[in-house]
């Protein structure tokens, strides 16, 4: 912010500093070693067997898993435009509350975030289970019981349930610090609230709503705890076929191939997503 | 329209707290009913106590959280440093994106791309245990560096130029300038770097899960090998009481830290770190001026 203020003399002396070059290298040397190293391992392992040698065979042996991925991408999108669909009125009714009334708002949408994901979606399978406090509860009121964990919907509804607030926040973030005059400017030439909300507001808000696509999509297509606890074992997302493959490691290459594939994945949907939203053409990758 | 708005907000909240209020009720329960009510009783709670698989996983998840929170403190803050005196823009840029990848990647890649690179180190070394604390140190203060750096750093940024410029006049070495002027001033990020990383590493779960070896448990992989056996109250009462831990830490974390800064007070925090990071690479991707702020 006030970087160019300063004399150009002084900065070359402090910055020339060898030490600064000093201060950073433990902290290159661990991003090179763990953060570089890792990523070419992946690919790495993914075009070796497990001997070494090179092959496309854990390319190839992914057609296998395309059903896998098909499903991970339509459930994951579902689940990122129902929260976009449930998240925004959200955050647009809270950033209309008082200062106060937004922080107690925004704090509570927080704090279950705070418990740990297994935690939250172990409670959720077992409000929903067969045998659960739902049914129960439903039962005393003389319905019949619903099966609910073990359908796509339930997965669906656990990464709602655990991802929605990353989707209201950085929303809520963007409209409550939205300049109010183009609000007022919108409803003096003449549009009634519908339209300022569609012609103004939401064109405004879309670098809220690319945070908090990206932010929901991202761990929706890669869990693998939610699916296997909501899903009853019977849903295999992409999340749980790499985990499953860490287990053995004669499989190691297989799953290195499915994770960079997925992490291809996330960018071009990253990519097309942001050349859709933004005229400008800006690329998030 | 407000009483509609106010209770569709009433609504959602509902939604997200009915789960964590149904899990603290029924781990009083007098039976392993999960189900039914059936009566009050602290029994669960005395079966957790009497295990002591949990107290070693508690032990163990603490002892994480504290080592990698100051390994990544003190790289973090000297990388800080460093970043903040480098003049290559491009050097300066390339080290805090590659930084910021595992904020940005999927955890589960994250952690099989560190398990890969263990166990292929590992295997090369010949040792029986391939995975093991230090592996998942090494991953915790890897993912822990990106959340100090970006606490740290602007507050290098918003202290005054001069001031260090001063200290050598009057004849401080660089080190002397640092230690004496410079980290005072920005404690108030460290601070706060460090109350993060501490949290993150307690709540990890996918990458510990990939990078533990079976003789280092820490508190959410516990949860989790749990959770693959039988329903049992036992986890609710697990689950209460890290429940109560948490919210205990953020009262703390409110109370103390970071005055001036609003990072920590944040309560979504985590989130507003990756849109920032996310919005600086927009702002560079379509040639705007990037992480020149």
């Amino acid at each position: 912010m006030t970087i160019s203020k300063k004399p150009p003399a002084a900065k070359g002396r402090i910055k020339s500093s060898p030490f600064a070059y000093l201060a950073a290298s433990p902290h290159l040397v661990w991003t090179v070693l763990f953060i570089a190293a890792p990523l070419v391992f992946v690919l790495y392992y993914a075009f070796t067997t497990a001997d070494g040698s090179f092959t496309w065979d854990n390319i190839l042996a992914l057609s296998e898993h395309t059903e896998t991925f098909i499903l991970s991408l339509s459930m994951s999108v579902i689940a990122t435009v129902l929260c976009l669909l449930i998240g925004y009125p959200l955050a647009y009714c809270i950033a209309k509350l008082s200062p106060k009334a937004q922080k107690i708002a925004i704090l509570l949408l927080m704090l279950p975030m705070w418990m740990n994901l297994l935690i939250r979606t172990y409670s959720m399978m077992a409000i929903l289970d067969d045998g659960g406090f739902l049914n129960h509860f439903l039962m005393a009121l003389g319905f019949e019981p619903v099966h609910i964990v073990g359908t796509a919907p339930a997965v669906i509804f656990g990464m709602v349930y655990n991802f929605l607030p990353y989707m209201v926040l950085p929303i809520h973030s963007v409209i409550s610090k939205m300049d109010h005059r183009y609000i007022e400017a919108a409803h003096d030439l003449g549009c009634n609230s519908l339209h300022t909300l569609g012609r103004v507001i939401l064109p405004l808000s879309t670098s809220g709503i690319i945070s908090g696509v990206t932010m929901v999509f991202v761990p929706s297509i890669s869990t693998f705890y939610i699916s296997q606890k909501l899903g009853g074992g019977t849903f295999d997302l992409i999340g749980d076929t790499i985990e499953r493959q860490f287990q053995n490691p004669s499989t190691y290459n297989v799953g290195a191939s499915i994770s960079l594939v997925m992490m291809i994945l996330i960018l071009l949907s990253m990519a097309v997503m942001n050349r859709f939203s933004d005229d400008e053409g800006t690329v998030i990758v | 329209m407000k009483i509609l708005s106010r209770s569709y907000i009433a609504l959602i909240i509902a939604i997200l707290y009915i789960p964590i209020l149904v899990l603290m009720l029924f781990s009083f329960n007098s039976t392993n009913n999960t189900g039914v009510f059936t009566g009050f009783s602290t029994y669960w709670y005395e079966e957790l106590f009497r295990s002591a698989e949990t107290f070693t996983a508690l032990k163990n998840t603490l002892i994480l959280a504290v080592s990698s929170a100051v390994i990544s403190t003190l790289i973090g803050t000297a990388a800080s440093l460093g970043l903040h005196r480098m003049r290559s823009k491009f050097l300066r840029g390339a080290i805090v994106s590659v930084t910021n990848i595992p904020m940005m990647n999927p955890d589960i890649v994250t952690g099989i791309s560190m398990m890969l690179l263990f166990v292929f180190v590992g295997t090369r070394l010949g040792s029986a245990d391939k995975l093991n604390f230090w592996t998942l140190l090494i991953a915790h203060v890897t993912f822990n560096l990106p959340y100090v750096i970006l606490n740290v750093t602007p507050k290098f940024r918003q202290m005054d130029k001069h001031l260090p410029e001063a200290a050598l006049d009057l004849g401080c070495t660089p080190v002397q300038s640092f230690f004496k002027v410079e980290l005072p001033n920005v404690m108030p990020g460290i601070v706060t770097g460090f109350i993060m990383a501490f949290t993150l590493s307690l709540d990890d779960f996918v990458i510990s899960y990939f990078c533990a070896g079976s003789d280092f448990q820490t508190l959410p992989i516990l949860i989790y090998s749990m959770t693959k056996k039988e329903v049992k109250p036992d986890i609710y009462a697990l689950s209460t009481l890290m429940i109560i831990a948490v919210l205990t830490l953020l009262i703390l974390t409110n109370l103390t830290g970071d005055r001036d800064g609003k990072n920590s007070k944040n309560p979504d925090w985590r989130s507003h770190m990756r849109q920032r990071v996310q919005e600086r690479r927009a702002h560079r991707t379509a040639g705007k001026g990037g992480d020149a702020k």
